[in-house]
């Protein structure tokens, strides 16, 4: 039964990267978003364009993975095809699981690309094993959160609409542009219940040096959001249904 | 009939809030049987077909599907089962065969078989012309034909059709149906819900009848028939067209029942036939029409269900939008 899930996993995973996630409009907001931000600060300010390199690539992996979790999910509940996914012989949970999976993966391609062009074009020293690590914890989280919201609801612009109160409150409340340490206590307490705060603390970590200094906390932290929002997730999932 | 039963419900029920969908049915359907779930809108066959194929918890009853629970063991019976819903639902950015593939890999069917089982299911379901092209670009037919050669990708020796014909041409509907007879010739057992009642009386074996969510009657088509048999059966065809034919004689003879097959034309379940005869007549000199023919016939299996449920065929057919 297991051999069956991995496969049904697999299966689904590429059907969703070919036939929505390696799209014009996912990879547009997957990646053009991103990038016109990045561009936007360094533009701004060439010489401080390091400092902000790890919230601009912890961005960079929260749009992609949410790029398009509403079409991936609630379209597919519109049309009915939703429902041949879950006809197959596996439980709903690895359904729930392989949409989540693919968009990982695909924030996994649009965020590779991102953080090379970074690294190399500012020659940031980096811990590579340690950044990959937490990119893997910080995209599971992120889609399992985008996954989770598109399915409270049904339409796919009520999807997009729900996915962007997170993202846009965390980028401004997880120190991707403003640190946590400089906002007002309240804040830097709210900070704490969101996942990106801790990718971007440990992205800034695995940018500072190539040498390994392992954060606990916020691999921890990731993987305690990872593991939640997968639950609720495939929870709500199951529960629309049945 | 000795087959091992495929599907068993026992007391099934599916309640929505204060809506009971489906109230406390029982029926079984044995090893290779066409078995059909009748019924109008709303019925509940929708509900029972999405509780056997594990999309829905039933909310009372039991439910087995080939031997397996369908509350905790319906991931085991998946693997045999095979389902067309409604609504065809094949990935539009895929090609014909793209989903074939797709589905092969979903249920786990060995890579080396895949592609010639997706290329004999093309061939079988006359798609072979169109298998390179995208599944939004075929029409209606075709993609219903996709949706069935999806469900039978693995091989399923139980499959569930929803209103396999709804939508469809006259001769894609035609095709299917000869496509549903093979398909139980080569002993696949088929549960299949419809509303068209000469569909049914064609196709199934064994049929039960679903109204407001419970068997009011459960048979063979000669069976149910049966239920009306000894009752006169009379076609009256006018020489011109009369709208509302139906309902305008159905006030003359109250006590019979009326299936109007078009306007010009109507049969007359029930009643005393002299009776009627003079009713047909008086309303025929009242309105200046011709009485072209009378004639007595065998009931139908929509006589049957007018008979048994009350309910008007024709108004059936007319909610689906056939």
């Amino acid at each position: 039964m297991r051999g069956q899930s991995l496969n049904a996993i697999l299966a689904i995973v590429a059907k969703d990267m070919r036939t929505y996630y390696l799209k014009p409009p996912a990879v547009s907001w997957g990646i053009v978003f991103p990038v016109t931000w990045i561009l936007a600060f360094y533009l701004r300010h060439p010489s401080g364009f390091a400092e902000l390199a790890p919230g601009l690539v912890a961005m960079t992996a929260l749009f992609s993975t949410t790029a398009a979790e509403a079409v991936v999910i609630n379209f597919e509940l519109r049309l009915g095809a939703l429902e041949r996914l879950l006809l197959a012989p596996v439980r709903f949970s690895t359904v729930f699981l392989a949409k989540v999976l693919a968009g990982a993966l695909f924030g996994l391609l649009m965020s590779a690309v991102v953080t090379t062009g970074v690294v190399l074009a500012m020659s940031i020293p980096v811990n590579i094993a340690q950044l990959f690590l937490l990119m893997i914890l910080s995209l599971v989280s992120f889609a399992a959160l985008g996954a989770f919201l598109c399915v409270l609801v049904r339409e796919v612009f009520e999807a997009q609409t729900l996915l962007n109160l997170p993202r846009f409150v965390m980028i401004f409340l997880s120190g991707v542009v403003y640190p946590t340490s400089a906002m007002p206590a309240p804040l830097r307490v709210l900070s704490r219940f969101f996942p990106l705060t801790y990718s971007v603390e440990g992205f800034r970590v695995a940018f500072s040096s190539p040498q390994v200094n392992i954060v606990w906390v916020d691999l921890l932290a990731l993987a305690g959001f990872t593991a939640l929002f997968l639950l609720i997730g495939a929870r709500r999932f199951a529960a629309r249904f049945v | 009939m000795n087959n091992a039963v495929v599907v068993h419900t026992e007391g099934l029920t599916k309640v929505y809030g204060r809506l009971v969908a489906v109230d406390g049915i029982s029926f079984e359907v044995r090893e290779g049987e066409l078995f059909g779930l009748l019924g109008p809108n709303g019925a509940g066959k929708t509900t029972t077909i999405r509780i056997l194929t594990g999309l829905s918890r039933p909310t009372a009853g039991k439910a087995f599907v080939l031997g397996h629970d369908v509350r905790t063991e319906i991931v085991q019976a998946k693997r045999y089962i095979g389902v067309v819903p409604e609504q065809s639902n094949v990935y539009d950015e895929l090609t014909v065969l793209g989903n074939l593939l797709f589905m092969g890999r979903l249920y786990g069917v060995p890579r080396g078989e895949r592609r010639k089982r997706a290329e004999e299911l093309v061939e079988i379901l006359r798609l072979s012309d169109r298998k390179k092209s995208l599944a939004r670009t075929i029409s209606r037919g075709m993609k219903r034909a996709l949706t069935i050669a999806c469900a039978l990708m693995h091989k399923p020796c139980l499959l569930f059709l929803d209103e396999p014909t709804v939508g469809l041409d006259v001769a894609a509907a035609r095709s299917l149906r000869a496509l549903i007879q093979e398909l139980h010739h080569q002993g696949i057992t088929v549960f299949l819900t419809t509303h068209y009642l000469d569909e049914a009386d064609l196709l199934c074996e064994r049929a039960a009848i679903l109204v407001r969510g419970r068997i009011v009657a459960i048979g063979s088509p000669a069976e149910l028939k049966g239920m009306v048999q000894g009752e006169p059966v009379i076609v009256v065809r006018f020489d011109k067209p009369v709208a509302n034919l139906e309902k305008i004689l159905a006030s003359r003879v109250p006590e019979s029942g009326m299936v109007a097959l078009n306007s010009q034309e109507v049969r007359i379940v029930g009643g005393d036939p002299a009776q009627v005869l003079v009713a047909l007549t008086s309303f025929a000199q009242e309105t200046g029409l011709r009485i072209v023919a009378v004639n007595t016939v065998q009931p139908t299996l929509e006589e049957a269900f007018l008979k048994i449920t009350g309910l008007s065929p024709v108004l059936m057919a007319q909610e689906k939008g056939k």
